[in-house]
């Protein structure tokens, strides 16, 4: 008969007799299989096609008014499609925490050249990238993100002092 | 098994100071952290600390009317009595419960529950007392917001972080001057003019008066002070040449529920 | 060991189904209230917590109310209390489960809740709470399996299951006082504000635990082969009978410091509650039936006879429940935030769709606490035989 074993309730004295062999194999496979489609379905609708990547719109009527030389974002634009979100999330930091103790604090932000903004989605970003649609929405919907910045900011912001 | 009872008390003991140490296990790695956000300590100078009295004996009930409107037109306060679409039109049973407000009146009975009497000066009795957020010096919101969504400016703002609330709502069971508003459903439908310098809210959120942060940054007055006419006073109470101190010098003042330690910064002359 | 949780009667899986049914309907609930939001429960700026919370605040009062048989087995060696323990072990993993799930269907924002990890703040109670909450949980859930599987092996349970049953017991204590303290901390809440809120929540809670317990086990009797046993829910009442009448001297407690000190800010509370306020008095009706309730059915327990009649007994365990359900769920929630801080009266009644949530939740928990009876009920059974 078997040998003494120990588990971490205490001696044992036999290791229970188990012949090998598979048991339950219908349920399991079946199961499995179930759970392998349920996990694939959802990427079926799309199998096989190719969805051409979102074209960037640039061309606002206030970025078509600016300078050639001045058509340029805060950032360089591989900077900011890689880290756009990561900045906003600082800014909003930063603008609502202002004065909290510990907290990064200001509303301003300076670009590389020396250039002031002031740290705003709605009254910074919006006002040159003012087609929301083409800027924002397709390269999300593209990438199935869905960032609920527009659940409480405007699309169309006016600087502060210039509503009141 | 069995246990005398030394050692049932050597372990409750224990027990008793492991649960005592946690917060000293986190003051010692980030000292002063936890303590500086929960009240206000003594302000060195030229630190500003903004507050703001309500002179009653200015204040009727047009230009009250006039303040609310202000404020509530420029950080899209809804109006759930007035949908911008009439298929968003709510029974008038949920209209009380869904108020949101920022700014609105009492009589004189409710905003200083106890202080009234039958004998009273009649005419104070019938004032439209304006009440807000009192920003205090020791604001039970921020004691009890277990994600730090309201905090303490140090310059005595208790404001609102909507990123990181999570809609708890013990700030509003904490808030002893009902000051704060929940989002029972979405606002959007109920903001007759969306005005664009500030954004509205989603639902799930607790929001109320900030002092308009957000225009002291543009070095502008709060928009009720803009548009009081004098009756309200608002400035720095560490500066001593400012209007809010000169004021509290001149008139007496009372301030709601002292009792309480919460330390009120909205002062009324009655 | 949790195999025994698939297998077992045409009952069984009846009880599974309607319960999951229940459940399931509660959720389409929630679905409504995750897309409208919370406005479609009856709360509002005034009355901020209602139904949710209230069954919150009563449920950790069950959770707790395991310490009473815990605590005299481990500590007192009371070795009849060895065949429930598990009973009261499992009823707290099915109440924490319950007060979890209540607290994540009132929150506004439950795509935030890790919010509370990631900015964790120890000045704020929840934070605490939910600390004490969890870790309750899980110490009941591996004190429980563990001790049970040892039991089906005829094993002694190892060292650091002791350990951690010793810990529970503080720990139990704690989960409730905790709770009290969401509560009793608040400064403009003359209701609450008082320094025997814990020691009230506790004292409820050592009544309408145990008399959920007294009930489950008559119930296992009759519906199993395992025998919870007479001398243990004999036991179990008598925690009942001096919990209840403690519960009821606290209540006393309270009325006097508030009426005889004349503080409006305290009195106000109990004046709606109990005779009603500016012609508001829903309320009123439910309070009087609560307290006239609890004290009478205080006094019969007192009684031996009534007591060891497992009828009378059943039906008195039945009216406690009830009685500090009212008191510390109806009548805490909605008895302190009437009348507001501006001393107005909003009163408070739950919608339709809030108490379908409510209901799920309970199914939830009841779902809970079936699988886990059955695999320990099972195993009982399988160890007699």
């Amino acid at each position: 008969m078997g040998e003494k074993y120990k588990n971490e309730f205490g001696v044992f004295a036999e290791r229970p007799q188990v012949e090998k062999k598979y048991y339950n194999a219908k349920y399991i496979f079946t199961g499995l299989a179930v759970f392998l489609i349920l996990l694939i379905l959802p990427l079926a609708p799309n199998l096989g096609k190719t969805v051409p990547p979102p074209q960037r719109q640039l061309d606002t009527p206030v970025i078509q008014k600016m300078a050639e030389k001045d058509r340029q974002c805060i950032m360089p634009t591989d900077w900011m499609r890689a880290n756009h979100m990561q900045m906003l999330v600082d800014w909003r930091d930063k603008v609502v925490r202002t004065n909290e103790k510990g907290a990064p604090n200001g509303r301003d932000f300076v670009s590389p050249d020396g250039k002031k903004y002031l740290a705003s989605l709605t009254n910074t970003c919006m006002d040159c990238h003012s087609n929301k649609e083409k800027f924002c929405d397709q390269c999300h919907n593209y990438v199935a993100v869905a960032p609920n910045c527009w659940g409480c900011h405007l699309q169309e912001g006016k600087k502060l002092a210039e509503a009141k | 098994m069995g246990m005398d009872r030394r050692e049932f008390i050597r372990i409750a003991g224990l027990s008793t100071l492991l649960g005592l140490g946690g917060k000293g296990a986190f003051e010692l790695l980030r000292p002063g952290q936890v303590e500086a956000a929960m009240a206000a300590k003594p302000e060195a100078q030229g630190v500003v600390r903004w507050a703001m009295v309500v002179n009653m004996q200015k204040l009727d009930e047009a230009t009250a009317k006039k303040c609310i409107e202000a404020c509530h037109r420029v950080h899209n306060v809804p109006d759930f009595k007035k949908p911008k679409d009439a298929k968003d039109t709510l029974p008038p049973e949920v209209l009380n419960r869904y108020e949101v407000k920022w700014l609105w009146t009492e009589h004189f009975h409710n905003a200083f529950p106890g202080e009234d009497h039958p004998n009273m000066l009649e005419k104070v009795a019938h004032l439209p007392f304006l009440l807000l957020c009192n920003h205090c010096d020791n604001p039970p919101c921020v004691r009890v917001c277990p994600t730090k969504a309201t905090f303490r400016r140090e310059d005595g703002i208790v404001n609102m972080d909507m990123h990181r609330c999570i809609g708890c709502r013990f700030c509003m069971a904490g808030c002893p001057f009902g000051a704060r508003s929940f989002n029972w459903r979405d606002p959007r439908p109920y903001v007759a003019d969306t005005f664009p310098g500030y954004p509205t809210r989603e639902i799930g959120v607790v929001e109320k008066c900030t002092f308009c942060a957000e225009r002291l940054a543009q070095n502008m007055l709060p928009a009720c002070v803009e548009a009081s006419g004098g009756a309200l006073v608002f400035g720095d109470l560490n500066d001593e040449k400012s209007r809010v101190r000169d004021t509290l010098k001149r008139y007496f003042t009372i301030r709601r529920k002292v009792h309480l330690g919460t330390n009120p910064q909205v002062y009324y002359i009655v | 060991m949790l195999e025994k949780a698939l297998i077992g009667t045409k009952r069984y899986y009846l009880l599974l189904a309607v319960l999951g049914g229940i459940f399931a309907l509660g959720f389409l609930f929630y679905l409504q209230q995750l897309k409208v939001g919370l406005g479609i429960t009856g709360m509002g700026r005034d009355v901020s917590w209602g139904f949710y919370i209230a069954q919150f605040t009563y449920l950790v009062g069950v959770a707790a109310s395991a310490v009473m048989v815990v605590l005299p087995y481990y500590l007192h060696n009371y070795k009849a209390f060895g065949r429930v323990t598990i009973l009261g072990e499992f009823l707290a993993v099915a109440a924490v489960t319950m007060c979890v799930t209540f607290v994540l269907v009132d929150m506004g924002r439950p795509d935030r809740v890790f919010n509370v990890f990631k900015y964790p703040t120890p000045n704020s109670v929840m934070f605490w709470d939910i600390i004490v909450l969890n870790g309750y949980l899980l110490l009941n859930i591996l004190i429980g399996w563990n001790v049970l599987e040892c039991e089906r092996h005829s094993v002694a349970p190892p060292k650091w299951i002791k350990f951690l049953s010793y810990v529970s017991i503080p720990w139990a204590v704690s989960i409730h006082t905790v709770t009290a303290f969401l509560y009793a901390g608040l400064p403009g809440r003359g209701y609450w504000l008082t320094a025997i809120m814990a020691p009230r929540f506790l004292s409820s809670a050592f009544a309408a635990g145990p008399s959920l317990l007294v009930l489950l086990c008559l119930l296992v009797r009759k519906y199993t082969k395992f025998d919870p046993g007479r001398e243990q829910i004999q036991s179990l009442a008598k925690v009942v009978t001096y919990a209840t009448l403690i519960n009821v001297f606290f209540f006393f407690c309270e009325v006097f410091t508030v009426f005889y000190s004349q503080i409006p800010d305290h009195m106000l509370h109990f004046q709606y509650l109990f005779a009603g306020l500016q012609g508001k008095a829903r309320l009123v009706p439910f309070m009087w039936f609560s307290i006239v309730g609890m004290t009478i059915t205080a006094i019969l327990l007192t009684n031996p006879k009534l007591r060891q009649n497992e009828n009378t007994l059943a039906a008195l365990c039945g009216m406690v429940i009830i009685t500090t359900w009212i008191d510390k769920g109806l009548g805490l929630m909605t008895g302190g935030f009437v009348p507001n801080p501006m001393e107005k009266v909003t009163e408070y009644a739950p919608t339709v769709p809030e108490a379908f949530i409510t209901l799920g939740v309970w199914a939830l928990g009841f779902l809970v606490l079936t699988l886990l009876y059955k695999v320990a009920v099972s195993i009982k059974e399988e160890i007699r035989s």
